[in-house]
């Protein structure tokens, strides 16, 4: 046997991915821009959830399950949530079995604490720094494995390109070493792919620098449908930076951090525990962003007249915050200077988490046969807003699925990537090869990084917490302008070694394709529904818009395509958060 | 209007890895809450140096921007650090930023820590479990054990306390802290443990821990915080109860 399977991205989902690939016997390749121990999942904060019930509050896999589909506005297929929740507790177990330092109850226990979206201590974690931990256990794994020779890795490498053959079936990559600007094609009889979130589309958000969507947009591109674009998170609470807008993280308010601002009397004014007394600070991310940017935007009653609102932690115990939430009120304290033990934290929503992204079916596999995907990249698990520290969970569930079925269907195969004409890769390979090699030649006027800037202001400014149409159509105008601009380009570094400047022109291509796809995705949508709001049709459509956006690339923009979700396990209902959560633990 | 406030920077430039070195000056608008990293992107749309010369945008290594991923080391005002943490308004100006070269310098400030990921092999820096299948919870552990293992397990390998260290260089074999800090903190796992032995043979041998010459340079410049030297000195203790044990055994 010789199965070949290529993962594109080592974050949490290809790390994963890559782990049970090669414990079932195949050959892996993983292919990431950074070394994957530096990938965007060392970001996440808060914590993975998994309803392993050790408080005695009667949680469970499918009151999880309930809460999620119930946070997503009902937008998710079912079947795999529920899935995914069922295996949840189990993956903390195999979690804390590869060493992460959860942190412990005084019996030496698991400790768990509350998110957003629930009454339950549902979420384990470490510090305040729980994605960097699980990241390091899964990339010890698999440096294990990569010691015994079982897993390669390319580091330092970026995926261009997916392998088609004549049949349409996938049969490998292009990428590109991003030291010597070489580029190569790798063959491969299944491909995953892993490439985390978009986030970088609007500029500043909470985001890593690679998170431009490339590696989506590029497939999107070559025939791979995306869908759900337009359910993008906006974090409540973030830091205002100049080159990053930093999270932190929802487990302040887990932990008893409260949201404020003064009111028209000059008095502390706590919203949010006003609007919606059942969840108070703990209502969904679309909710309490959407609460700030009220008070802050129309009310004008942000903190000394600006764009910003406390998140106060100053009344709780100082050491249990250090040993609770160090990660952040560290990050809070390095770049603000203020000690939020002390003191209250001004924040403001941010850009933080696509919903959407690379189709796939039950099986984690895109409509291009062969190529599969895990993680932030694919839609599959949050619907139409994501719950907090479910993310974690859907990018290591997907990783753990995803390698079995990629190996299951690559044992099907009739062929292997070993029997496909090398012409097949030649031509490929040479595709990539020229276009980059003419991009080098541009020598016109336009600054790609400026270009860049102007697309995240305008995606950021009409199309994130409140949505017009009229501005949604003319950002998608603006869109097209920075296409055309594109063209008359300058390439501001012509050395061939470590460029980083020409790759990115190349990411900026795709950031601006893909972000058609959000901007029409959202105009087309004429309803609200959990991070969609749009004023003029301010209620959830479940008649005409119960359904999945399904986005095609064409020559002249996306073509949209409409799917209808699989409620089959729980019947849609109002979703409300000033009042408890009907229905759910029943079962 | 007051004259609009500005920022001076001289960065080290290389062209290769086998080039020379060279300087450029910049100079960058100031705004209010920048860091060394905003100002490099500032350079990016407006690629010119202080000469009013168009040059090419500086090359640098970052993804996270908050202090957890690793990848932005490099030497500010004299000091290996991260850069996305490096405000602006804390620093002296002309702010000189050079690449950590006890690292190959690739390209500008990108420089080659493979050695350091080398090395996470050489003394198996992973718990050695049976599988990832489902095998239900893990040992227990007490909350300070966890803290323990927690300020260890933030090593994010970004390579300042190698840069740091006397005793690291191109020419030298030395592991270097983190390693010892990883090793430390396998072997406080309860199923890490069972294989303590084979880790602290790794560590012993060339290159390990007997060349640490106890400058305390790491525990000093890690941008985490991590006790460094307090690991150090706790394999210390332990390799000399290893050498021993196997002296016995011998
Ligand atoms: C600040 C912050 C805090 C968060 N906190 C939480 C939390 O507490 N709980 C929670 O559940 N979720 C949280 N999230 C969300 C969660 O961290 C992410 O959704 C998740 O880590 C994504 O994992 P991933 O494996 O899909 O992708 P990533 O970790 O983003 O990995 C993507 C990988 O793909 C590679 N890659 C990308 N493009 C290419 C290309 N073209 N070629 C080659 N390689 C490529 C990258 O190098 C990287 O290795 C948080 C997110 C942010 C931004
Ligand atoms: S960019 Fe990640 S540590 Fe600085």
């Amino acid at each position: 046997m010789n199965e070949k399977i290529i993962i594109v991205g080592g974050g949490l989902a290809g790390l994963a991915a890559a782990m049970k690939a090669s414990e079932t016997g195949a050959r892996v390749q993983i292919f990431s821009i950074v070394p994957v121990k530096r990938s965007h999942s060392v970001c996440a904060q808060g914590g993975i959830n998994g309803a392993v019930n050790t408080k005695g509050e009667g949680d469970s896999p499918w009151e999880h399950f309930d809460d999620s589909i119930y946070g997503g506005d009902f937008l998710a297929n079912q079947p795999p949530v529920k899935a995914m929740c069922d295996a949840a507790p189990g993956i903390i177990y195999m979690m804390d079995r590869m060493g992460v330092p959860f942190n412990r109850t005084p019996e030496g226990l698991l400790d768990f604490r509350r998110f957003g979206g629930t009454k339950h201590h549902r979420t384990a974690f470490a510090g305040a720094t729980t994605g960097q931990q699980l990241l390091y256990a899964l990339d010890e794994q698999v440096r294990r494995y990569e010691a015994e020779g079982r897993v390669e890795k390319f580091e330092h490498w970026e995926f261009l390109s997916a392998i088609i053959d004549d049949e349409g079936v996938c049969r490998g990559i292009t990428a590109q070493d991003l030291r010597t600007g070489e580029i190569q094609s790798f063959a491969a009889d299944a491909v995953i792919m892993a490439t985390g979130g978009p986030g970088i589309i609007f500029g500043k958000s909470t985001n890593s620098v690679i998170n431009t969507g490339t590696a989506a947009s590029a497939l999107y591109q070559q025939g791979a449908y995306y869908a759900n674009g337009e359910f993008i998170q906006v974090h409540p609470t973030a830091i205002p930076g100049d080159d990053k807008l930093r999270l932190m993280s929802e487990s302040a308010r887990g932990e008893g951090g409260r949201v404020w601002t003064y009111d028209k009397d000059g008095k502390p004014w706590y919203f949010l525990e006003e609007m919606y007394p059942a969840y108070g600070n703990l209502v969904p991310r679309d909710i309490a962003t959407r609460a700030i940017f009220k008070v802050c935007v129309d009310d004008k009653l942000g903190v000394g007249g600006e764009n910003v609102v406390f998140l106060d932690l100053s009344h709780k115990d100082p050491h249990e915050l250090d040993v609770k939430l160090g990660g952040i009120i560290e990050i809070y304290e390095k770049f603000m200077g203020e000690d939020p033990r002390k003191v209250p934290m001004k924040i403001f929503p941010a850009v933080h988490y696509s919903m959407g992204g690379l189709w796939v079916d039950y099986n984690q596999m895109t409509n291009i046969p062969g190529l599969f995907a895990a993680g932030e990249c694919e839609y599959q698990y949050h619907g139409a807003n994501r719950l907090g520290a479910n993310s974690l969970l859907s990018a290591i569930y997907g990783g753990l699925v995803t390698g079995p079925k990629a190996l299951e269907y690559v044992r099907g195969l009739k062929k292997s990537s070993d029997d496909i004409n090398s012409t097949v890769f030649e031509a490929a390979q040479k595709e990539q090869a020229d276009k980059y090699d003419a991009m080098f030649k541009m020598n016109g006027t336009e600054n790609p990084y400026q270009i860049h800037k102007e697309l995240g202001e305008w995606m950021t400014d009409n199309v994130t917490v409140v949505r017009y149409n009229d501005k949604l159509q003319k950002t998608d105008e603006k869109i097209q302008e920075l296409m055309a601009r594109y063209q008359n380009l300058n390439m501001v570094d012509t050395l061939r070694n470590n460029n980083q400047a020409a790759p990115f022109t190349r990411q900026l291509w795709n950031m601006l394709e893909l972000a058609r796809v959000i901007t029409l995705g959202a105009l087309n949508r004429n309803e609200s529904r959990g991070a969609h709001y749009k004023p003029e049709f301010p209620d959830r459509d479940d008649e005409n818009f119960l359904k999945t956006t399904k986005a095609k690339w064409s020559p002249n923009g996306p073509v949209l395509e409409y799917e209808d979700v699989d409620t089959s396990l729980i019947k849609p209902r109002p979703r409300r958060y000033d009042v408890a959560k009907e229905g759910g633990g029943s079962k | 209007m007051s004259e609009q406030k500005t920022i001076r920077l001289v960065v080290t430039r290389q062209d290769g890895p086998n080039e020379n070195p060279y300087r450029e000056e910049f100079v960058v608008p100031y705004r209010k809450n920048m860091n060394v990293i905003s100002a490099f992107m500032e350079i990016q749309r407006n690629p010119v140096n202080a000469e009013g010369k168009k040059t090419t945008p500086i090359n640098w290594e970052s993804n996270c921007l908050e202090e957890v991923c690793g990848a932005c080391s490099m030497i500010i005002n004299g000091r290996p650090r991260q850069s996305c943490t490096a405000l602006i308004d804390n620093l002296e100006q002309p702010i000189r930023i050079e690449p950590m070269n006890t690292f190959p310098v690739l390209r500008d400030l990108i420089i080659d820590r493979g050695r350091m990921f080398d090395a996470l092999k050489k003394v198996k820096a992973w718990i050695p479990i049976d599988g990832s299948h489902d095998l239900g919870p893990g040992p227990r552990q007490s909350e300070e054990e966890q803290q323990w293992r927690y300020e260890l397990s933030k090593c994010m390998t970004c390579g300042v306390c190698m840069e740091a260290c006397p005793n690291v260089s191109g020419k030298s074999s030395f592991v270097g802290p983190f390693a010892v800090g990883q090793v430390a903190l396998m072997n406080s796992h309860p199923t890490g443990s069972m294989r303590a032995q084979e880790r602290m043979e790794a560590l012993i041998s060339d290159g390990g821990l007997q060349e640490c010459g106890n400058s305390q340079n790491c525990v000093r410049a890690c941008p985490k915080g991590i006790p460094l030297t307090k690991a150090i000195a706790t394999m210390n203790r332990a390799a000399t109860k290893h050498m021993f044990k196997k002296w016995l055994d011998f």
